[in-house]
């Protein structure tokens, strides 16, 4: 595969041209149609940044306390869901048996969208804040646990020997040998949970009511405020890129070569 | 009874689209007498690293056990320390943190200093330092060996199993790496058991020499007393006038067809 030289900044003048491209079809099409224009967006957002902080009532938050809802009720579900993942990830990985009969019903959680269970759990939990919860920890719980159990599962056979070998206890065994060894599967798998739940929590949100981003779309569109509409979706967009950007990091210090 | 008594153990493996198992080997059996240094010799894929695997418990055995100092042994543990041919280092720790690794399993009471001033002896014995916080992705297959000899040695073990330790290194480390091998082995009076298909390593190291036939059913089948003097140098050992009449004699096995031993052979 042909790779650009880190010191061709070329992509950027590219990637600007494909932007201004992008901004000039919007434009075009608004022109002739009811979508809000660039420019019109553009106003809008900078009204919503000019104050991300305000609070007039319970149904009237700045973008950014907005966000900082969704932010924080993503933390609370991942961190719950990626734990849940890892622990029966090692579990199911550390015992091929129990792996293979417990995988086929893993493979059909895993398809389910977290956002079909809503009814269920709404019907069961019987409070929206919760079951915006539980959304999430479903969205963030499978890729985590899949990646785990099949990380740990193919894990060298030299550093369990040598883990064996060395008599260390289970818990040792699991915290210095298999965790560290399946670090970048385990990562990987974080990290497509992460998006995965950034991606539920918007229709959570949305049809739930539960304040946050997802909550502000819908109500914009109640509003018919578009170009809100477009800013919104475009937030939503730069806030997982940047949620990943973290993520690679991560990945990049549990790295290690072979 | 000898430090390490190797009693008549089998192995099989089941070959697929077969109801006759493979048989690696059956009553094979050996003995390495404490502060001895013991090599198997056979050719590739005869069974010897399968035999190591055994004695190390990281492999089971279908018949037979394996002793080591009056017990028997079931299981791996830090009495028998292996060094792997593909060095089966941690590569995500460094040097330091691989050996310190070891240390600290073996002695859990210890506190930190005396943990790490334990791992920095070792790594100094082997020659690494200067390469305490490399990984082992950074470093060439000699340094990679001798954290791997730094780190079985460091746990002082009854008895070093040694998996081909240097056929994955170029030549001319090897031959270092040899002699700083023996070295430490002198200077620490350990047993040592070792697996090799290299001849001349064989020589140069060994009190003790067991010849291996090819399995199926393979059996040690020679063994050969090494009576050349310590310490040997990877130049003056071939001076010697037995070293070639030992190496010539290992040659000649290696060389000829073997059969299984008619007792050997299936009905």
């Amino acid at each position: 595969m042909a790779t650009a030289s880190p010191k061709d900044n070329r992509w950027m003048l590219l990637s600007l041209f494909f932007l201004l491209l992008f901004l000039g079809f919007w434009a075009l099409i608004s022109l002739n149609t009811k979508i809000p224009s660039p420019l019109s967006v553009a106003k809008v957002a900078g009204e919503f940044l000019a104050h991300p902080f305000y609070d007039n009532g319970p149904n009237d938050k700045g973008i950014g306390i907005l966000t900082g809802y969704s932010l924080l009720r993503l933390s609370a579900g991942f961190t719950v869901g990626a734990l849940l993942g890892i622990f029966w990830g090692v579990v199911l990985g550390l015992n091929p048996m129990l792996f293979k009969a417990l995988n086929p019903f893993i493979q059909i959680l895993r398809a389910i969208s977290p956002i079909a269970w809503m009814p269920l759990l709404l019907y069961s939990v019987r409070d929206s804040g919760v079951t915006a919860l539980l959304v999430v920890i479903m969205a963030s719980l499978w890729p985590t646990l899949a990646n785990t159990a099949f990380g740990v599962a193919h894990i060298k056979k030299d550093y369990i020997n040598v883990a064996n070998i060395l008599q260390l206890n289970p818990i040792a065994k699991v915290m210095k040998v298999v965790l560290p060894a399946a670090g970048p599967a385990i990562v990987a798998g974080l990290k497509i949970s992460m998006g995965a739940a950034w991606v539920a929590i918007v229709p959570a949100e949305a049809l739930l009511g539960s304040l946050g981003l997802g909550y502000f779309v819908w109500n914009e569109w109640n509003n018919l405020s578009l170009p809100s509409v477009i800013f919104a979706i475009l937030l939503i967009g730069i806030v997982g890129v940047v949620i990943d950007l973290l993520f690679s990091k991560l990945a990049g210090k549990l790295a290690y070569t072979d | 009874m000898a430090l390490l008594e190797v009693q008549r153990v089998a192995k099989l493996y089941d070959l697929p689209g077969s109801s006759e198992p493979y048989t690696v080997f059956k009553d094979l059996s050996l003995n390495v007498e404490e502060q001895e240094f013991v090599a198997v010799l056979g050719h590739s894929g005869c069974g010897k690293s399968t035999l190591l695997n055994i004695i190390a418990g990281i492999d089971t055995a279908a018949a037979g056990a394996v002793f080591l100092n009056y017990r028997e042994i079931n299981g791996p543990g830090l009495d028998r320390m292996v060094v792997f041919q593909n060095f089966a280092l941690m590569p995500w720790l460094s040097v330091f943190h691989n050996i310190r690794l070891a240390v600290k399993a073996a002695f859990p009471t210890w506190d930190k200093e005396k943990i790490d001033e334990r791992t920095t002896r070792y790594m100094h014995m082997v020659g690494l330092a200067g390469a305490e916080h490399k990984k082992p992705a950074e470093l060439s297959g000699g340094m990679r060996q001798r954290v791997g000899l730094a780190r079985a040695f460091s746990v002082e073990p009854r008895i070093m199993l040694l998996d081909e330790p240097f056929a994955q290194i170029d030549a001319l480390t090897r031959g270092v790496i040899q002699e700083e091998l023996v070295r430490i082995w002198e200077s620490t009076g350990i047993t040592i058991f070792m697996v090799t298909h290299d001849v001349d390593e064989a020589i140069l190291l060994s009190d003790r020499i067991l010849l291996m036939s090819p399995g199926p059913f393979a059996e040690v089948r020679m063994e050969i007393k090494v009576d050349i003097p310590r310490p040997r140098g990877r130049t003056t050992v071939i001076e010697h006038p037995e070293y070639y009449k030992i190496r010539n004699k290992i040659i000649r096995f290696l060389s000829e067809k073997h059969v299984a031993a008619p007792e050997a052979i299936p009905a």
